[in-house]
């Protein structure tokens, strides 16, 4: 599965790891993670992410 | 030194770093302030810090208001060390225990910088905390600049403490816009184009949301410079209108660097080929004029042009500095070209090209380059090169 980058802070999503704290599992892919998720940095929306 | 009432209540305990030129790499020619913020209620609390070496010009402002003991919350907007610097100093002079409310990107952030003695306290977007007869509210307000950063809204005195944003490094004898008047604007727009740039787009949608909050401002305190409270909508409506980030028609600039002058002999044929369409140019030496300087005349330039001699095989070393420093503001919307004069090799012109169209630029012409002094021939090439920009502008 791809790793996605935020375009406005540079933070990667690793969907190995996924986003707990923002209740997306490990092992989610960054497509189906829901589109009103944000960037847990600087809240940058799901449009902003770029694959790595 | 004693602190400034800026309303009933609430006073300025800040400082003023009149000497300070170069802030982390931006040029601050009339130096700069840290405005920290103290409240007086049932709860005493104070909004940021100064930078650590001011630490004890702003417990002095405070003591000429309260015993410093007293203080019973600290607000940090922002971990950036302009504003937190003093804390460490702070929590230890007034109690251990003293919370600090931040952000919940804060409270990671402040601790990354002074460990987690202190008694760091997330808030909420949104959340409000009462100080007696007043309410605080906090916004995140992430990216402006930093991910921690938010605003701290007084409601009943309709202040808004907006910590970087709206700011201006600028310490002069005045402390509101009606004693300066339009002459600060040009230190905000340094500010915005320097600082926030990049952030435009988020800042934009940041903006629509605290105008759908509708809250009423009647003053905005930045952490650094002037304090708008003749005029608070204007600099926000301001800083709407640059996060759109549109560029003025007719405004091209063309920076460069030169060893023996032949660059900047065909920036200022370049100029001239410019300014005969009728565009608005002018020639900017690197080496004379500061990155953040250029950068704040190219933020709202439609098209910069940027010239470097080559120099053993590459880039002359001030040019590579402003090409980095302007990647990172994420330029959009603007034309560009390169030139440069060389001796046998030539690389630099077609270098600061690849540059510029690797930040999305659109290139409207091929490099141009002049094998050592333009001879008329040369400056004629440079000249018309000039032109054929501003009619790709037109
Ligand atoms: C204007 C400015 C922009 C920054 N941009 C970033 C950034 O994009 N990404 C990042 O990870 N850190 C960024 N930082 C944070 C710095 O890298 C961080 O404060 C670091 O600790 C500074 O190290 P130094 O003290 O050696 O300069 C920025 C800091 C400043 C002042
Ligand atoms: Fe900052
Ligand atoms: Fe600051």
């Amino acid at each position: 599965m791809d790793k996605y980058v935020c375009l406005v802070c540079g933070y990667v999503y690793d969907p190995e790891v996924g986003d707990p704290d923002n209740d997306i599992a490990p092992g989610t892919a960054f497509a189906d993670i829901p589109e009103d998720w944000v960037c847990p940095i600087c809240s940058a929306p799901k449009d902003q992410f770029d694959k790595e | 030194m004693k602190a400034l009432q800026i309303a009933e209540g609430i006073y300025d305990v800040g400082a003023t770093d009149w000497n300070v030129r170069d802030f982390h790499g931006y040029s601050t020619d009339k130096g700069s302030t840290y405005n920290a913020f103290l409240i007086i209620d049932e709860k005493i609390t104070l909004i940021d810090t100064v930078k650590e070496e001011f630490t004890e010009q702003m417990m002095e402002k405070i003591a000429s208001v309260i015993d410093p003991k007293k203080i019973d919350y600290i607000i940090s907007n922002h971990t950036e060390m302009d504003h937190s610097g003093a804390l460490p100093r702070v929590v230890h002079r007034i109690g251990k225990d003293t919370p600090v409310y931040c952000s919940k990107m804060g409270l990671k952030n402040l601790s990354a910088h002074f460990g987690n003695k202190i008694n760091f306290r997330a808030v909420a977007d949104g959340e409000e905390l009462s100080l007696g007869k007043r309410t605080l509210q906090f916004f995140e307000t992430r990216m402006i600049h930093w991910p921690d950063s938010m605003f701290s809204y007084l409601k009943e005195d309709k202040i808004l403490f907006s910590s970087d944003a709206f700011g201006q490094h600028y310490a002069g004898p005045e402390h509101f816009d009606d004693q300066i008047g339009e002459a600060i604007m040009p230190h905000a727009k340094k500010y915005f184009a320097n600082i926030l740039w990049l952030f435009a787009p988020m800042i934009k949608g940041l903006l629509t949301k605290l105008n759908g909050l509708n809250l009423p401002i009647e003053m905005i305190c930045p952490d650094h410079g002037i304090l708008w409270r003749d005029n608070p909508a204007k600099i926000v409506e301001t800083y709407a209108e640059w996060c759109e980030l549109q560029p003025q028609q007719n405004k091209a600039l063309v920076i460069y660097d030169s060893m023996w002058h032949s660059t900047e002999a065909m920036a200022d044929e370049i100029v001239a080929g410019l300014t005969a369409e009728g565009m608005v140019a002018k020639p900017m030496n690197l080496r004379h004029c500061h990155r953040s300087d250029v950068v704040t005349e190219a933020f709202d330039a439609k098209a910069i042009v940027v010239g470097s001699p080559t120099l053993n095989n590459g880039l002359f070393p001030t040019v590579a500095d402003f090409l980095t420093y302007l990647k990172g503001l994420k330029p959009k919307n603007k034309q560009a070209a390169a030139f440069g004069s060389y001796g046998w090799s030539g690389e630099a012109p077609k270098l600061v090209a690849e540059q510029l169209a690797g930040m999305d630029l659109e290139m409207v012409e091929d490099p141009l380059r002049v094998q050592y002094v333009p001879d008329q021939e040369g400056c004629e090439s440079c000249y018309e090169f000039g032109r054929r920009i501003a009619q790709a502008m037109k």
